[in-house]
């Protein structure tokens, strides 16, 4: 499945926010620019307008890049976020108010473990979505495209939550640990 | 950071992973991440998922000069700053709706002693902010569809319990509940519901700086 593994990713966002490195950048567009503008397809936008706005979510990686933050999400994870709100800007035509960032970042260097205890789960996670009955997993894909309404979600997908249970103490642990 | 004792409910966090809640809820749930470790990690979880489902998706053929004409945007645009925390009573995404913390609201007198400022009002919902004095009941008001209420000042307890800063109720219409707020300090919420509110004399108002983010 993933043909470079997430440390590589985690390392080439790295070079990017370090030095600007613009063959980190074209590694990480290769593969994650074809896999966002399909998802914003699946969404709803044509294909002019989603090479469009990958282009743009790919810019925005480019210049958030000093705060993507290893321990607290996955490359996918960080670039699907990006995406999603650059969607929602896009096709609702409005900015979305975002959670609080937190008092702690990456100017505190990313403690290496705990780095590698994410990616674990993330390819845990991963395995434990790609074996969800099929039926289950595509209504889930569909919720991520925005085909299903909240209350949908809550009656269809039978919410995920034993997949991303041991993700969210996982979570939660580094909160407390951070906050403390 | 506070102990929540209700935190909101999994579908409205995958709704707002997936970037699927109406407008008026989006406010509501960024606010109670900004103020619950419970809330944020699972939705850092929901985000996860969706982070999976983009690494698996089947890749859409992308222009021959995509990356050329990234770059040249990467130039074209500002850099990033790093957003910065701000203190108050109000979490980041609420000020910036606001144009300030508690000091910035217009409140409007319901009677009683109780105000609202309504700060967002469409099809796609309302939200408001309410206050009511120490000790005092809610004013009675009705709703259809889905309504949200996140404490940010003081508590107010029903019979499901207490709700103090950072928790959140969730109910539906069917809901006929009689909170009152306790005594000591005035009880401040972020109140959002899927439908308009019947309620009387409310002056719509877009917040501006939602316009200029």
């Amino acid at each position: 499945m993933h043909d470079k593994n997430e440390a590589h990713w985690v390392s080439l966002m790295a070079s990017i926010a370090q030095n600007q490195d613009h063959k980190a950048f074209a590694e990480v567009f290769r593969h994650f620019a074809p896999r966002v503008k399909a998802f914003l397809m699946k969404s709803g936008a044509d294909s002019s307008l989603a090479e469009e706005c990958m282009q743009d979510v790919m810019a925005t990686l480019w210049h958030k890049s000093h705060m993507y933050d290893p321990t607290r999400a996955a490359v996918s994870t960080w670039i699907f976020t990006i995406a999603r709100n650059r969607k929602i800007d896009l096709l609702r035509r409005y900015a979305r108010p975002e959670p609080e960032t937190l008092p702690w970042g990456p100017e505190e260097a990313p403690d290496q473990a705990d780095a590698i205890v994410l990616q674990q789960e993330t390819d845990r996670l991963a395995e434990a979505i790609r074996t969800l009955p099929e039926k289950q997993r595509i209504l889930i894909e569909r919720a991520y495209y925005g085909d299903l309404t909240h209350s949908e979600i809550a009656a269809e997908t039978g919410l995920p939550l034993g997949t991303i249970k041991s993700r969210i103490r996982l979570a939660l642990d580094r909160l407390r640990h951070n906050m403390s | 950071m506070n102990t929540i004792r209700h935190s909101i409910p999994d579908d409205l966090l995958m709704g707002y992973a997936a970037g699927a809640l109406p407008q008026a809820f989006d406010l509501v749930v960024a606010t109670h991440v900004s103020l619950s470790d419970d809330a944020r990690a699972r939705l850092e979880s929901f985000e996860a998922i969706g982070g999976t489902i983009l690494e698996n998706m089947d890749t859409a053929e992308i222009e021959q000069d995509s990356l050329e004409q990234t770059l040249a945007r990467i130039g074209a645009m500002d850099p990033v700053e790093k957003p910065k925390r701000s203190g108050g009573i109000f979490p980041t995404p609420l000020q910036r709706i606001v144009g300030g913390d508690l000091d910035s609201v217009t409140w409007k007198g319901l009677g009683m002693g109780a105000k609202h400022c309504v700060l967002q009002s469409g099809t796609e919902g309302t939200v408001r902010l309410l206050l009511i004095p120490a000790g005092q009941a809610m004013p009675k008001h009705s709703h259809r569809g889905m309504e949200m209420t996140l404490v940010l000042q003081g508590a107010f307890r029903d019979e499901d319990g207490l709700y103090a800063r950072g928790d959140i109720e969730v109910a539906d219409e069917d809901v006929d509940h009689a909170p009152v707020a306790e005594a000591g300090e005035d009880c401040i919420c972020l109140v959002a519901t899927d439908a308009k509110l019947r309620f009387n004399g409310i002056l719509p108002r877009i917040a501006q700086p939602f316009l200029g983010i």
